[in-house]
């Protein structure tokens, strides 16, 4: 009995750390290559560089733009996660504790907006005719009225498990609607609003397609489209095989280290938010 | 009571949500009929043209729905065969670190996809890409590949990497749901004496179902839409081979044909709504307990 145990055991734990390995591979091979020397880093092999050039780093923040692009993603992420959570609750509170039919019908249609894909054609037409179009504010804008169907349905199931009595209890003492919701709900749906906000703030992070449409300016760009900039003039310009990959991993570690970080501190939340939250839906 | 819950606490999202959502997706509806262009400020009825060239089987546009459609396919099957064997392997086989490979594996889902695909730009590369050495170096350079640009296996080199990146989020969520099956079941079954085999096929499965139907959903509204990881990696192509209805509609964007790419996009929005309606409903947990 004993070393057939043993052996699956052994297969076992050779799956799951060959599946660890492939997933981090690729990830290991842009921090060992973004410390290469240009002609080391020319085929992204797996060996470790031989000394470190950290002045790589150095070089793409400042010929990648990066500054101005980290910052700006960073306006996108946080500016859109406050603004769309925020608003989120706010509908969400109310849709849930008002149960009429027209409560329910629009509780509905923006919960549908989760499975609407997006015309960008027209989208396009809203963002000029609104002066959106090309503007940090029209970023974060859209991106927190994009994420507000997920964060809705999420609070909602959530406020559904908090006793009505406590707001009921702190309106009928007096407190104004607002007041009941900033003192009383709001506390306590911390859990809920910290998982939609890691969330919103990965997904706008690494969000592509939206500033390629609507951002024209690369003083607007965030990091990816700069980072994707970089990588297609380097490649395009230095001709075949000579595009240089050190610098290209040195950036894009830049791109994604902010996300990393992130996982790294905010896992728990993410990895239980996760599940439970399409579980219990 | 009903004063203490104003409506207007919904105005906010209301109108992010009519302006940015719900307004797109209806002028697009209108505009699917007409001539809708970049190079004249007319716009003319054209009834049901558009939908024609769409349409056509041997148009690019059509090669783009089939596209779209391999990829969602495909990604949904295999991130969830893949997924489920994980997330079994890091619940119940795998005792020490089962926490840490789940940490590790999920990791891609949160790198931003353009990162992902420039990485994946040199590893598949033919020449000096480390999939082609790895396989040079294991006496398996037979398989070794053209995967980027080989026009019958670019698609599938594609879906691959998508795969690298996608399944650590559906384990996740399977992970959630296979915890969430109580251990009585498992222990009732083997004292019946049922195998392992048996225990996932009997219990685990049909108790995954409603979690199932929840992943495919979403493995399916993001398949639909995939854009980021075939501009990075191909950017439709070879020649058409790779392109899917985002990446055309972004082209014909850019070409200034707007009847015909909000048309591309309208069908997509009734085809997303109608096809995950019919999935919740068929994966409803039904006869099983």
């Amino acid at each position: 009995m004993l070393p057939v145990r043993s052996f699956r055991a052994a297969i076992t734990n050779l799956l799951a750390s060959l599946a660890g390995i492939i997933a981090i591979a690729p990830i290991y091979l842009l921090f060992a290559n973004a410390l290469k020397t240009q002609s080391d880093a020319n085929s992204m092999s797996p060996e470790p560089p031989l000394s470190l050039q950290w002045s790589n780093f150095a070089t793409v923040i400042d010929q990648g733009n990066l500054v101005i692009a980290f910052l700006n993603s960073a306006l996108y992420a946080f500016g859109s996660t406050i603004l769309g959570v925020l608003v989120a609750a706010l509908a969400a509170y109310v849709l849930a504790r008002r149960r009429t039919r027209w409560h329910q019908i629009l509780y509905l249609s923006l919960i549908m907006g989760i499975a609407l894909p997006t015309n960008y054609v027209t989208l396009t037409k809203v963002m000029q005719m609104t002066g959106m179009i090309n503007t940090q504010i029209g970023m974060i804008v859209l991106y927190a009225a994009m994420q507000l169907p997920f964060n809705v349905f999420l609070i909602y199931a959530f406020i559904g498990t908090v006793p009505r009595e406590l707001d009921e209890a702190a309106y009928l003492d007096g407190a104004s609607p607002i007041r009941t919701f900033r003192s009383v709900i709001l506390p306590i749906l911390t859990p809920v609003l910290v998982t939609c906000g890691i969330l919103n703030i990965l997904n706008v992070w690494s969000d592509f397609i939206n500033p390629l449409y609507f951002l024209n300016n690369s003083d607007n760009w965030p990091m990816t489209l700069s980072v994707y900039n970089f990588f297609s003039q380097g490649t395009s310009f230095s001709g075949a095989g000579g595009s240089n990959w050190a610098l290209v991993s040195a950036d894009v570690v830049l791109s994604i280290l902010p996300v990393i970080i992130i996982y790294i501190i905010a896992q728990r939340w993410i990895l239980s938010g996760l599940g439970s939250g399409a579980v219990k839906g | 009571m009903r004063r203490a819950y104003p409506t207007w606490f919904a105005a906010g999202a209301l109108a992010l949500y009519v302006v940015f959502i719900l307004l797109p997706s209806l002028f697009g509806l209108g505009f699917a009929f007409t001539d809708w262009n970049s190079y004249s400020s007319e716009v003319n009825w054209v009834g049901l043209d558009n939908f024609a060239t769409i349409f056509d089987p041997n148009g690019t546009y059509f090669g783009a729905i089939e596209n779209t459609v391999i990829f969602t396919v495909a990604t949904i099957a295999i991130k969830t065969v893949i997924a489920l064997g994980l997330a079994v392997l890091l619940t119940s086989g795998v005792r020490r670190f089962a926490y840490l490979y789940r940490a590790l594996i999920y990791l891609p889902a949160v790198l931003p996809m353009v990162a992902v695909g420039i990485v994946f730009k040199s590893v598949l590369n033919p020449d000096t890409g480390m999939l082609n050495l790895a396989l040079r170096s294991a006496g398996l350079g037979f398989l070794a590949q053209q995967w980027l640009t080989d026009i019958s296996l670019a698609l599938w080199s594609v879906i691959g990497v998508d795969t690298w990146k996608g399944v650590g989020y559906i384990m996740v969520i399977l992970i959630a749901g296979v915890v969430a099956i109580p251990r009585d079941y498992y222990e009732a079954a083997s004292i019946d004496g049922a195998t392992g085999w048996q225990a996932f096929r009997y219990i685990t499965l049909p108790l995954l179902r409603p979690v199932l139907a929840v992943t495919t959903v979403l493995n399916l509204l993001y398949g639909l839409r995939v854009f980021d990881i075939v501009y990075v990696l191909t950017n439709g192509g070879p020649g058409y081979a790779t392109s899917t209805v985002y990446t055309t509609v972004f082209d014909s964007f850019g070409l200034g044909q707007w009847g015909v790419a909000t048309a591309l996009s309208s069908v997509f929005v009734v085809v997303g709504l109608a096809l995950s309606f019919v999935v919740v409903r068929l994966m409803r947990p039904s006869e099983v307990d």
